[in-house]
């Protein structure tokens, strides 16, 4: 009797539990790492049922990445904590009523149809002997068949951050800078301006001393 | 194979009381939006054991290039949402959805 079972068992229910905190606990960064336990947990049933690449492909960018950017956000907002919002049993009341009877008729469904594979090989994830590697295997449909959707997905990503940091970034009222178009835009009567003035004019009266001798000069020239 | 084997209905069983508990917690979180998006993200999670599973014991990888491009599009949802509730939050000072009906008329 192998050790699998007991495993899965353990994933099963820790991942429960954890997926239950995170819905009940009142606390918003309790239940950022609670959320990211369950991610681990479902990381670990994903490795059991053979999924290695996407297992890790889970910790790395959800784990690493978004419960990241989630526990930022929740740090940076100020969210006053209660306790408990008034109403929350009766609210439980009726959401474990509908979860209760959601459950029953999804397990009603799962355990009256048989499963596709029932009779035919049902050996989980063979053992790695003569298996190829997931990573290998699904790189090579990724990079095949799918190049295309490949493609959509990074420009999906790209937009998200384009639209994220676009939303949220505030401009700076302080910043000296110098718009390019702008710049680009000017025509060279626009750098400097020739203004008629008249060839000689009316001499303003100037403070008598030392400077004011040399600069009444040029002007007793131009008269 | 033992009793205790297993299989396919169980990683079905447990991906379908996942789903259920995040529906639970949409219902009940009316407090905090960030609650609700951690709600979506275990259920999409659940939706990709159920991938994961089915690509396993079906023996056909497409199943986990679907999770893939899921992950990928889930990542996207995640920051957007994110940035759209900093924006929500820096215009009113608070996120709950309750506070969120002017399209009520």
């Amino acid at each position: 009797m192998s050790v699998t079972p007991f495993l899965f068992y353990l994933f099963a229910a820790v991942l429960l539990f954890s997926a239950f905190r995170v819905v009940t606990t009142s606390n918003t960064v309790h239940a950022v790492l609670y959320l990211v336990l369950a991610f681990a947990q479902g990381s670990c049933l994903w490795m059991m049922l053979g999924a290695e690449f996407l297992s890790i492909t889970l910790i790395l960018v959800y784990v690493g990445a978004v419960m990241v950017l989630f526990m930022f956000v929740v740090m940076m907002l100020d969210i006053k904590l209660e306790a408990q919002p008034k109403g929350f049993l009766r609210r439980f009341g009726w959401a474990s009523l509908f979860g209760v009877f959601i459950a029953a008729e999804m397990l009603l469904v799962l355990t009256s149809v048989a499963s596709p594979s029932a009779g035919a090989g049902m050996a989980v994830a063979p053992d790695g002997a003569g298996r190829p590697s997931n990573t290998a295997a699904l790189g090579k449909l990724l990079f095949g068949p799918y190049v295309l959707p490949v493609e959509v997905a990074a420009a999906i990503l790209l937009v998200a951050m384009i639209v994220a940091i676009s939303l949220t970034l505030r401009e700076r009222k302080d910043s000296k800078f110098v718009d390019a178009g702008w710049q680009v835009r000017a025509k060279a009567k626009d750098r400097m301006e020739v203004i008629k003035m008249p060839v000689s004019q009316i001499a303003v009266a100037a403070p008598l001393g030392p400077e004011g001798e040399q600069a009444q000069m040029p002007e007793g020239k131009a008269s | 194979m033992n009793a205790f084997a297993i299989g396919l209905p169980h990683y079905l069983s447990l991906s379908a009381l996942l789903f259920v508990i995040a529906v639970v917690g949409i219902f009940l979180n009316r407090k905090n939006i960030i609650v609700l998006l951690m709600c979506v993200e275990l259920m999409l999670l659940a939706v990709n054991t159920n991938f994961v599973a089915f690509s396993s014991y079906l023996r056909d990888l497409h199943g986990q290039v679907f999770v893939f491009f899921i992950l990928t599009v889930a990542a996207a949802e995640a920051a957007i949402g994110l940035a759209i509730l900093v924006l929500i939050f820096r215009q009113r000072d608070a996120i709950s959805p309750d506070d969120l009906n002017e399209l009520k008329g």
